[in-house]
């Protein structure tokens, strides 16, 4: 029978059935995409457990309370008390002397060497700057937190297993009992790790801090926003408000976007045989990682300026020229304040990427060891991704945590840049 | 009696002496006092021509209505009259276009000097997303008409009132411009085009966006406009064109059909295409 003769009930129970298929497949596709974003931000917890998980100890670090006596005769034997003099003045035997009398029954030389490398070479540093600033110290005694040794400190936050053999581990079972002796007298205490943040890399781990990655970032930044910020959005005015579309102009357009699809360390690449090698200037510098990066991201920036300039309507073109404006006063007074909202967020999101990437900083020679703070733009330094890099392939295993900790700090950079974007983009963006 | 292949020579053109005018439109196509007159003018969006052989007076204040089917190109015209068509790539124009005796299109016009003389309003309305004030305070600024910021008061405020504006917004001058109505972001549009004191305001279609009362209001403006400014109105609306205007110029397929006094053209047209278009045969 054909359908012009289905009944009604027929045709309503065709109709039901067909609907419940829909709904179905509608459902199902709903499924989909929730499970593709579950998995991404499923993802995305297992990173930033993983990562904060492994280097949030990094942010404390061990310190050993030591009895110290200022002896005179090894810190200031002329009695002058003069600054100079301090700073030559023996402060690893000081230092020696009195861990020699918080274990007086330790007596072979290779012990009492194990028994002064419980503390970081640093602590000798640190006692002389508290001498220095303290002279009257001198003579007297005092009890002093030190930096522990790296693996002590491992010891400590439990990351060395004391269960396992004695030659499969670090620390020997002679130190795990003076530190135990020391936990027991209340000298051992984990301290917030303020010199992560104050001090260059170093090849102690204990020792080692972030603020020349960071500032070897900052200064490249500086100049990629600086050179590529203003060259892109002339570039993108030009091309979108006073270039005559033609051959020319696209030509220009499919190389823009090719550059913005070349891999970084070509970038590199060309950093290296034009800045450094034709240029002459420096290597490893700041000011040459910035000029590369800026390279990177200008194709980006033009991109997006000219997305931005793209979204201003026509009309507020038009209703400039209608009432006499020229070409320039139309694009400065109407055009480009409108603009620059997107260009900005543009702009920021291409810096967040320059200040993720590494590959072409390892051409520009960026990628070595520098254990100076870099004051200015063309002092050798390295950058946050880069020391990420440097610490992962370091053999000591107090570099994992520090690892971990420094893309926690290249992770709050980059989120903060992206919501300063999205700041930006919700308080200007105008609907039209 | 209508038909579509007369061919008349118009009488001596005021403007340009001695140079008697050849044209197939209907009608008079000179005025006594005209201030802008169109002569032969072609204008080609690349290979499409637009426009073709147009000769028009617009006459000294008084309200000049284009109106024909879409893509007949009155709007080009128009625009052609304040050469915005410049800012559009590709477009080409032959022929001459004189504002009170001179070339607009010769070499030592400066274009916007033109377009502060002759003014334009759009079919949108279109502020700047700025305040009140700075929409129409803009105009005179660029071109340097206020010395002080008293002046400047002074300009602001009477081409508000010219547009019938000042009363709803003088207590928010600060405000946006985009965030008025649509039939008062219009007045704004059109005070604006009067702050720099304008010969002519072309406006193309400035109704089509507004509701009914706002149409109104904007009709009576022009009404009022017509004592110190020579209009030009496109509209697709022919009671509008019979309501505002004193000359009408029908436009056909980029050619000028017929242009005569309004009343004329919508009791007595001239030319079976002008009859069947605004009988409503086609449009």
């Amino acid at each position: 029978m054909n359908s012009i003769s289905d009944t009604s009930a027929v045709r309503a129970r065709r109709v039901a059935k067909r609907l419940r298929r829909r709904h179905w497949a509608e459902r199902r596709f709903r499924l989909y995409g929730l499970t593709a974003v579950l998995l991404s931000v499923g993802f995305m917890v297992f990173l930033f457990a993983n990562i904060i998980g492994k280097g949030y100890r990094a942010f404390e670090q061990t310190y050993i309370r030591v009895d110290i006596n200022y002896a005179e005769e090894l810190i200031d034997p002329n009695g002058t008390r003069l600054a100079q003099d301090l700073a030559d003045g023996n402060y690893q035997g000081v230092i020696k002397a009195s861990m020699r009398a918080q274990f007086p029954d330790v007596v072979e030389r290779s012990e009492q060497r194990k028994l002064y490398g419980l503390l970081s070479e640093s602590a000798e540093r640190a006692l002389k700057d508290h001498v220095v600033g303290n002279p009257g110290l001198i003579g007297h005694s005092d009890s002093v937190w030190l930096l522990a040794d790296d693996h002590i400190d491992l010891l400590v936050k439990g990351e060395i297993s004391t269960e396992a053999a004695e030659e499969d581990r670090r620390v020997d079972d002679q130190e795990i009992k003076w530190m135990a002796a020391l936990t027991a007298g209340h000298r051992v205490e984990r301290h917030f790790n303020w010199s992560f943040f104050t001090e260059g890399d170093s090849r102690e781990p204990e020792q080692a801090g972030i603020l020349g990655a960071v500032k070897g970032s900052l200064f490249a930044l500086l100049i990629t926003i600086g050179l590529s910020f203003p060259i892109g959005v002339a570039a993108a005015l030009y091309l979108e408000e006073f270039a005559r579309r033609d051959h020319f102009t696209d030509v220009i357009e499919v190389n823009i976007n090719n550059l913005a699809a070349v891999p970084s360390i070509v970038f590199g690449i060309l950093g290296l045989s034009v800045f450094i090698q034709f240029f002459g200037l420096p290597r490893s510098s700041p000011l040459v990682g910035g000029l590369v990066l800026t390279l990177m991201t200008l194709p980006t920036i033009i991109i997006s300026s000219r997305a931005a300039l793209k979204a201003v309507p026509p009309s507020i073109r038009q209703a400039a020229f209608g009432i006499g404006a020229s070409r320039v006063q139309m694009v400065l007074h109407h055009v480009l304040p409108l603009a620059l909202p997107g260009m900005l967020t543009g702009a920021i999101i291409g810096m967040a990427r320059a200040l993720g990437e590494t590959a072409p900083l390892l051409m520009i020679g960026m990628v070595s060891f520098v254990a100076d703070v870099p004051t200015n733009l063309s002092s050798a330094a390295t950058a946050l991704p880069v020391q990420v890099y440097l610490w992962s392939s370091s053999a000591e295993q107090a570099f994992v945590e520090r690892t971990s900790a420094a893309i926690m700090v290249l992770l709050a950079f980059l989120l903060t840049m992206n919501l300063l974007a999205v700041i930006l983009r919700n308080r200007f963006e105008r609907r039209w | 009696m209508t038909t579509n292949s007369i061919q008349v020579t118009a009488a001596p053109d005021h403007s340009l002496p001695g140079e008697p005018v050849e044209t197939r439109t209907v009608g008079q196509i000179s005025v006594q006092q005209p201030v802008l007159s169109a002569r032969a003018v072609n204008i080609f969006y690349g290979a499409k021509q637009a426009i073709k052989d147009i000769n028009l007076d617009i006459g000294l204040h008084s309200v000049t209505a284009l109106i024909g089917p879409s893509g007949c190109g009155k709007s080009t015209f128009l625009r052609s009259m304040n050469r915005m068509n410049d800012t559009i790539p590709g477009a080409r124009m032959t022929g001459r276009i004189t504002l009170d005796g001179e070339d607009i299109y010769s070499g030592d016009q400066d274009v916007v000097q033109l377009r502060a003389r002759v003014g334009m309003v759009f079919q949108q309305p279109n502020p700047f997303p700025k305040s009140i004030y700075e929409n129409v305070a803009y105009g005179p600024r660029i071109h340097g008409l206020a010395v002080t910021r008293a002046d400047l008061d002074v300009i602001v405020q009477s081409s508000l009132q010219k547009a019938g504006l000042w009363s709803e917004v003088k207590d928010r001058l600060s405000h946006p411009g985009t965030g008025l109505s649509g039939g008062q972001q219009q007045r704004l549009c059109i005070a604006r085009a009067m702050a720099v004191d304008p010969e002519v305001i072309l406006m193309d279609e400035p109704c089509s966006a507004l509701d009914p009362v706002a149409t109104a209001r904007i009709e009576d403006l022009i009404d009022e406009l017509r004592d110190k400014y020579t209009i030009v109105i496109v509209t697709h609306n022919m009671q509008q064109a019979a309501r505002v205007s004193q000359r009408t110029a029908y436009f056909h397929m980029g050619e000028l059909i017929e242009v005569g006094a309004t009343n004329q053209i919508f009791t007595n047209p001239g030319h079976r295409l002008t009859e069947d278009y605004i009988t409503g045969r086609f449009g």
